[in-house]
């Protein structure tokens, strides 16, 4: 199967105050397409700023980034904002949703950037929500929904643009453990049954279980990276 | 269209702020549009009042010192005067000071035409009217207002005329009234009596004028005409200022003061004042959701869907408020000019459009420091709460 991300030597660093914080040192690491991948680490170690090169949020310093077969370095803001838009789903630990917006139309924003007509958009919002399984909760708020559905809601609308890597940072971390395992199933479900490539960020051991592949990220480096790139 | 519900959403975020955002913007063009209507309404009142075709002829000193009658004959011989009547108002009220009749005025009704064509007074009426010296022609509005009837004689008390025969009090018969032509300047308040029985009968300044009004045969040369009547009168005791209908009238709404400079200054300090207002509850709404922001950057929205989120919010905030302000203002406008006891128009178009080219230029601005913000979002920094 062939590789959907790969970083050759990345470096990050960022400027606090008047100091220089090297963030990532050379991280090398590939992920192949399909594969479903958890990052662990302490906090701090440097996994969220690789999860947010990896999704196109930020540049890299130095190094090569190749996700969905784009060089993202070589990429401005604008054409990387919308490399996001057809490549990446994200989901946040703490949900994310537009407060102000119920779940259906939370789930159709990332539908607004396409030229799908208002009805296309409604039926594959539809058929994002009954994925979740939360079919019958569109017309609820955020508010009115708990952690899990909350999160449930951030799944489908990461999913509804059909992306081909979904990245995930810590989507567990403020739900409970039964809550918890039944996300991390649907996680596993997306990716075995619907081929989604998934890199997932975690502190919990027991979420990262449920990987295909586990790597560690310690003081901005990988250590038990399984193709031998141990920095 | 598809952002709308996005746009209307960021917009009743906090729905609290959001209202009383509106009623304070709303506010402001609802006096932006009873203020400017104000000069508008003049503009137009002046329009559709004066005659190009029409010469008012006042002392130069000032508009109270009187002309002499007998300059009468001396204006009817100038070239291009047509037709000329000597005008003194009556300066009257009806049994109540608080009743003004301000419009009453003494005329040469014989020579009625120098008023111009928007006075229509059947032929019956007028030769009646001729016959009659103490007879009084009056605007329907007069006849509502007070319940008087054709046949009827009526008393006015004039402020500064005496009757020879002692008191300010004027009787006069009511022989008709008349009708304004279409369009024209719908003033039903006037109230027309004969110059010589008038001048005849009061006590003081007896062979004077307040003004004189002519018509002129092409109103191209009215200028000129002006200028040959003026210079008839130089280097007497009685010098005159001739004046086109439109600079007149112009002229004596100046009196009450520089009214398009005071409307001016008020309409800018409440604008100016408005413009921080908006800003700020743009840029406080804006700052509250910066993560959502993000959120949406990272979805895939560029730099111009983003500017386009938050100019359109700013866009429909300020409309919408100027368009409730300017409903406020067309309603209550006709009362403003009812208290000025001037025949109510409805608030221009120029003004509405006037308005909604402010809210448009509010909306922009005011937008400006939340875009400029929104567009250097740090992605990862806002995601992370810094």
């Amino acid at each position: 199967m062939s590789n959907i991300v790969s970083l050759k030597n990345v470096v990050k660093a960022y400027v606090r105050g008047k100091q220089r914080v090297e963030v990532l040192h050379g991280v090398d690491l590939e992920v192949a397409e399909g594969e479903f991948l958890a990052l662990m680490g302490p906090s701090g170690s440097g996994k969220t700023t690789l999860l947010n090169l990896i999704g196109g949020l930020d540049h890299a310093d130095e190094g090569e980034v190749v996700v969905a077969g784009e060089a993202l370095n070589e990429l401005s803001s604008g054409r990387l904002a919308k490399w996001r838009a057809h490549n990446v789903g994200f989901i946040f630990q703490f949900y994310n949703l537009l407060p102000v917006l119920n779940a259906e139309r939370n789930v159709e924003v990332p539908l607004l950037l396409t030229k799908l007509s208002a009805r296309q958009r409604r039926s594959n919002v539809a058929a994002a929500l009954e994925l979740v399984g939360l079919a019958d909760r569109s017309k609820h708020k955020p508010m009115e929904l708990s952690g899990g559905q909350q999160q449930r809601v951030a799944i489908a609308r990461a999913l509804v643009s059909d992306p081909k890597i979904l990245v995930c940072d810590e989507p567990t971390g403020d739900l409970d453990r039964e809550t918890s395992e039944s996300i991390l199933e649907l996680l596993q479900l997306l990716n075995r049954d619907h081929g989604k490539t998934i890199i997932m960020v975690t502190h919990d051991p027991r979420a990262a279980e449920h990987a295909a592949r586990q790597l560690h990220v310690d003081k901005g480096r990988l250590v038990d990276a399984p193709f031998g790139e141990v920095a | 269209m598809k952002y709308l519900p996005l746009i209307w959403a960021g917009l009743w975020r906090k729905r609290a702020r959001t209202v009383l955002t509106l009623f304070s913007v709303a506010t402001a063009f609802a006096l932006f549009g009873l203020l400017n209507g104000v000069t508008a309404g003049f503009d137009s009142i002046i329009n559709r009042a004066s005659d190009a075709a029409r010469l008012r002829t006042v002392s130069r000193v000032n508009i109270s010192s009187p002309l002499p009658l007998a300059y009468r004959a001396r204006i009817a011989s100038v070239p291009g005067v047509v037709n000329v009547t000597p005008l003194t108002a009556l300066l009257a009220y009806y049994r109540d000071p608080k009743n003004n009749v301000g419009n009453a005025m003494a005329l040469d009704m014989s020579k009625f035409e120098a008023l111009g064509s928007t006075y229509l007074i059947p032929k019956q009426q007028m030769d009646a009217m001729l016959h009659t010296p103490d007879g009084a022609i009056v605007g329907s509005e007069l006849l509502k207002k007070y319940h008087w009837h054709v046949g009827e004689r009526v008393t006015l008390t004039s402020r500064i005329w005496k009757q020879k025969s002692g008191g300010y009090d004027w009787t006069f018969k009511i022989i008709g009234g008349y009708t304004i032509v279409k369009d024209g300047y719908p003033e039903n308040n006037d109230f027309f009596i004969n110059y010589d029985y008038f001048d005849e009968a009061r006590a003081g300044g007896r062979g004077t004028v307040m003004m004189y009004i002519m018509k002129v045969d092409d109103p191209a040369k009215a200028p000129q005409i002006g200028q040959r009547i003026d210079d008839l009168f130089r280097n007497s005791a009685d010098e005159t200022l001739t004046q086109t209908d439109r600079v007149y009238i112009r002229g004596q709404i100046n009196r009450i003061g520089n009214i398009n400079f005071i409307v001016d200054a008020i309409v800018g300090a409440v604008l100016f004042t408005l413009l921080f207002l908006t800003g700020n509850t743009m840029m406080q709404s804006i700052r509250e959701r910066i993560p959502e922001l993000a959120v949406l950057k990272t979805y895939g929205f560029g730099n111009t869907a983003v500017t386009a989120l938050v100019v359109g919010e700013s866009l429909l905030l300020c409309l919408v408020s100027a368009a409730v302000g300017l409903g406020i203002a067309a309603l209550g406008f006709p009362s403003v000019y009812k208290s000025l006891n001037i025949a109510a128009i409805p608030l221009p178009l120029t003004v509405v459009a006037g308005g909604a080219g402010i809210a448009v230029a509010l909306a922009l601005v005011s937008a400006l420091p939340p875009v400029w913000r929104a567009r250097r979002l740090k992605l990862v920094d806002a995601l992370a709460g810094r």
